[in-house]
């Protein structure tokens, strides 16, 4: 029998506010342990929550931006249970009327078609503090530490829907992944940056045979650390069902894990083992109600969309449609390059100089576009002196690689090198004289009028000069001295 | 009649007049706790030296003629679940046996500021859930009308303390009657505030839906001073309402002429006192005679009220209390080290007390999956039904008269050994809670010298009538 896969996230993404969803906690990323804490983030007794409004216009940002409904009224509910790091004993979040509902996600699916990926809902609650182990499990350590600055930071946890097109293989997850990072980004809701746990993913799994409507049942991996986990995991674990069903056994829903070691998943706990959250609103919080001003203002200050910003590119600065495609994958790289295109006028040389050049030092030193010390300024100036010749191509790599080190501007980096290209003709036609001295069979093939030795002889005066040469000037000079071809 | 038997409105004259200062006030005070506190137990906390420090405070403010505040120089109790930075909080509770807030409860910071001196933290039930003031860790709290009898709770510290001369105004809290109820069995004065209309920030929370902070005092007077400056809308605080804010002094001699008061028939059923009940229909006879109007009007669905405030209020009590559990702060039991669960089990076995357990059990199975809907969705939608009876009631009336409690104070043990004839005693002022209303008892008249209470409920934030009917009634009867 033949199955089809079923895949589902469910993606916690920290969203991108200066303070905690209820209280007016810093949230930067990496303070001195408990240096971002207050009476309500630790669970004082009697401290009650405030809701941050910004958390609110972030998260039905995000709902339009994925097509959902913004409901009129949405209420918080607590999600009970004990874990050290939750300091309240509850996590506030919601579960009946969240936020937004009912969108969807647009991606390329495996046959190359656009396919909207169905969203069931996207709620808002405050993240858990960090438990710090002495050993590197809970259960192996003397003692655990709880670091309580994460505590209260907004989240936003977008629940696709699994019978409204859902994801049927891995290569559309990831596409699905890919793409709703890349919109999370370009709206600006969160930096999704994975390894700071802005971005992270749950997944479901089953299988139906081909054809049948009912869902087989699902199993649940938590706990993946990267795309590549997430891709390792689905692999797996789709290899794993599908050789259950298929030697007759069946699938259990269960809870399993990502063991990152291994590369396969194991058991966590099973659908009898649940816990009982025990939902109910919370009485410390009222009602929001979003009325249609405060869902347009949103609306109207939300960032351009990844899709908006191809149409740009390729509408209003003349890119090509592929480069528009790969320049927007990262919305800092597409405006760097508008910034750029503002001080230019060769736009193609422009693009490819990003796409292969700037590309390749950033990968290299695994930067991301946003920490990248070159300025727009600078890299259009240098993209112009090569587009005009005043250095050539290989100089210019060997620029920019100083500029992305040090920040400094491409003039002084070529002043101080002595760079800059030598255009004076009497001093380019002295070198020239003496290459021909120098090699008198080739000019003897020059003065018969053959072309072939031209590019010897650049060569040649190039490496007289230090490779300051001015290409172009010194082929004209050579060129000049042609003899007429004899005729035969 | 020494100064700590005075009201808060005749030391403030007497302090403005410069017959006493806040020292002699505030001494005369720690001399009754002196004489009393053995007894009685209404602190868990005093805060002597504070107080004294304050009263200098107050006294050189009078001295350096500065508009001082009427709390300048007041004494005043606080309930010990009220947060107060830097002075052990413990909710009566041997889990917080050693908390010290680093913060100040919105009410306290209120009445600081307004230069009240600090006495104390008063004795309560356990996260305040009791009748009796029995359920505190830190012993009982004895009625000062009669120490056999409890003083009411769950703010009997707070009543305790003012009936007795060991303050002079308290802040209790009041979730299902714990206000009203203990200010009745001791006959002091006590107002649970609508529902948002004072600031819970800093209020250990049982239920938070219904909890709601309120002033104890001996008149209705004093009672409306201290209302004037702890109420009022907070930002830490997104369910205290931004009404328009009263001052609650200006209507107190308005009188009652014309006032309709209403007389819901399901109140004077069996189970009702007999003498309790003839105090009220004397009392009412009283206010008809000074012009008020009384109506007979119908709750039909209080008979719901006690069964579905049990309900919410542990269901969320059940959530609230899930914060104790020996990681931050608090009790942490010496058992239970080998992993978390152990120790939360062991901190929370030891730490709490049977009837917080208890509670917390009823409410973690009321929110159950499968019992949801049957108990916790059950009880809210009889909570509307309670609602709506009041807001029909309110179309004919401008307040509504009932007992306060079913029974007169009644001795210690009587009822502790049955947790629900215990909980029968809230059956008159739940209701309140349950519909966010403003609630005021006074005192009327005494049973073997035994007082007894009255209610008077209003419609959401009129404050101002029951401190209006409460006033006239108190200067017909020269209660205060």
């Amino acid at each position: 029998m033949e199955y089809d896969t079923i895949i589902c996230f469910e993606i916690h993404v920290e969203l991108k506010t200066k303070t905690k969803l209820f209280c007016a906690c810093a949230t930067e990323y990496g303070a001195p342990p408990n240096a971002q804490v207050c009476p309500v983030c630790t669970g004082q007794p009697g401290s009650l929550p405030v809701l941050s409004k910004k958390a609110v216009e972030l998260c039905v940002m995000a709902g339009k931006a994925l097509h959902c409904t913004i409901n009129a009224t949405s209420r918080f509910a607590r999600k009970n249970y004990f874990y050290p790091d939750l300091p309240k004993g509850y996590q506030i979040s919601q579960y009946e009327r969240p936020l937004c509902e009912n969108g969807y996600l647009e991606i390329m699916s495996d046959d190359g078609q656009p396919y909207a990926v169905g969203i069931r809902r996207i709620h808002l609650e405050e993240d858990a503090g960090k438990l710090v182990h002495s050993a590197d499990s809970f259960e192996k350590s003397d003692y655990s530490l709880v670091d309580y600055n994460r505590s209260g930071i907004p989240l936003i946890e977008i629940v696709a829907d699994h019978t409204r097109n859902p994801l049927r293989s891995t290569r559309e997850a990831q596409a699905y992944l890919e793409t709703l990072r890349q919109t999370l980004q370009y709206i600006d809701v969160s930096d999704c940056i994975i390894e700071r746990g802005q971005f992270r993913c749950d997944v479901n799994i089953s299988l139906r045979p081909k054809g049948s409507q009912p869902f087989g049942n699902r199993t649940e991996i938590k706990n993946l650390a990267s795309f590549k986990s997430v891709v390792d995991a689905l692999s797996h674990e789709i290899k794993r069902q599908l050789e259950l069903v298929q030697s007759g056994g069946h699938v259990f829903q269960e809870t399993r894990l990502f063991d990152e070691e291994k590369r396969v998943t194991v058991p966590m706990r099973t659908k009898e083992d649940a816990p009982d959250y025990r939902y109910f609103p919370d009485p410390d919080l009222v009602e929001i109600e979003i009325d249609r001003a405060f869902a347009e203002n949103v609306k109207n200050n939300t960032p351009e969309l990844p899709e908006q910003k191809v149409n740009r590119l390729i509408d209003k600065f003349g890119v090509s449609p592929n480069d528009a495609l790969i320049l927007a994958r990262d919305k800092n790289i597409a405006n760097f390059f508008a910034d750029c295109a503002d001080h230019c006028k060769d736009r193609k040389k422009l693009s490819q100089w990003i796409i292969k050049e700037l590309f390749k030092l950033l990968n290299q030193a695994s930067t991301p576009m946003h920490e990248c010390s070159v300025s727009p300024r600078d890299f259009s100036d240098l993209i112009n002196r090569i587009a005009q010749g005043e250095i050539s191509d290989k100089m210019g790599r060997a620029v920019l690689e100083e500029m992305f080190e040090t920040g400094a501007s491409p003039e002084s980096i070529i002043v101080k090198r002595g760079l800059k290209l030598i255009d004076d003709t009497a001093v380019l036609g002295k070198a020239v004289a003496e290459v021909m001295a120098e090699h008198p069979f080739a000019a003897s093939q020059i003065a018969q009028g053959m072309t072939k030795p031209v590019g010897f002889l650049i060569g040649q005066v190039m490496k007289k000069t230090d490779g300051r040469a001015h290409p172009k000037i010194v082929r004209d000079l050579i060129r000049k001295r042609l003899g007429s071809k004899p005729a035969g | 009649m020494e100064l700590c038997d005075h009201s808060a409105h005749e030391l403030a004259e007497m302090l403005r007049k410069g017959e006493a200062s806040s020292r002699e006030i505030t001494e005369s005070v720690f001399k009754r706790i002196d004489e009393k506190e053995d007894t009685i137990n209404a602190f868990i906390t005093t805060t002597r030296e504070i107080a004294l420090k304050q009263a200098e405070h107050a006294d050189t403010r009078f001295r350096k003629n500065k508009k001082a505040s009427l709390l300048n120089g007041i004494p005043i109790a606080v309930k010990d679940n009220l947060c107060t930075q830097g002075i052990r909080t413990t909710c009566g509770s041997n889990i917080l046996y050693n908390y010290i807030p680093p913060y100040d409860a919105t009410a306290v910071r209120k009445v600081l500021q307004n230069g009240a001196v600090l006495i104390g933290k008063t004795n309560m039930d356990e996260f305040a859930m009791g009748s009796s003031t029995e359920n505190s860790a830190f012993g009982p709290t004895r009625n000062p009308r009669n120490p056999e009898y409890v003083p009411g709770g769950s703010s009997g510290g707070s009543a305790a303390a003012v009936a007795a001369g060991e303050s002079i105004l308290a802040i209790g809290s009041d979730t299902g009657g714990s206000v009203r109820l203990p200010a009745a069995y001791c006959g002091v004065v006590g107002l649970k505030p609508t529902y948002g209309r004072v600031s819970r920030y800093g209020l250990i929370s049982y239920a938070s839906s219904l909890d709601q902070i309120g002033p104890l005092a001996r008149t209705v007077r004093d009672c409306a001073m201290l209302l004037n400056v702890i109420s009022g809308h907070d930002t830490l605080d997104t369910t205290s309402v931004d009404a328009r804010n009263s001052n609650y002094l200006g209507c107190l001699n308005k009188g009652v002429r014309g006032i309709r008061i209403g007389l819901p028939k399901e109140y004077f059923v069996e189970g009702l006192d007999m003498e309790i009940k003839d105090h009220i229909n004397r009392a009412l006879t009283m206010l008809n005679g000074n012009g008020a109007e009384v109506i007979d009007i119908s709750l039909p669905h209080t008979k719901y009220a006690i069964s579905s405030y049990y309900l919410i209020a542990t269901a969320e009590a059940s959530s609230n209390l899930a914060r104790y559990d020996g990681v931050r702060y608090g009790f942490r039991s010496k058992d239970g080290t080998n992993d978390a669960a152990a120790m939360y089990e062991a901190t929370r076995s030891e730490g709490f007390g049977s009837e917080v357990k208890r509670r917390i059990m009823l409410g973690t199975y009321a929110l159950s999956a499968g019992y949801y809907d049957a108990y916790y969705t059950k009880a809210q939608q009889a909570r509307a039904l309670v609602k709506r009876d009041f807001d029909k009631a309110f179309e004919k009336v401008n307040c509504i008269i009932t007992p306060v409690s079913p029974c007169l104070p009644f001795l210690f043990g009587e009822r502790i050994a049955e947790p629900l004839q215990m909980y029968l005693v809230d059956i008159y002022t739940a209701s309140a809670n349950l519909s966010g209303l403003p609630a005021m008892t006074v005192k009327c008249g005494e049973v073997g010298g035994l007082p007894v209470g009255l209610q008077i409920i209003g419609k959401p934030f009129d404050e101002e009538m029951l401190v209006r009917v409460g006033h006239a009634y108190e200067q017909i009867t020269g209660n205060a």
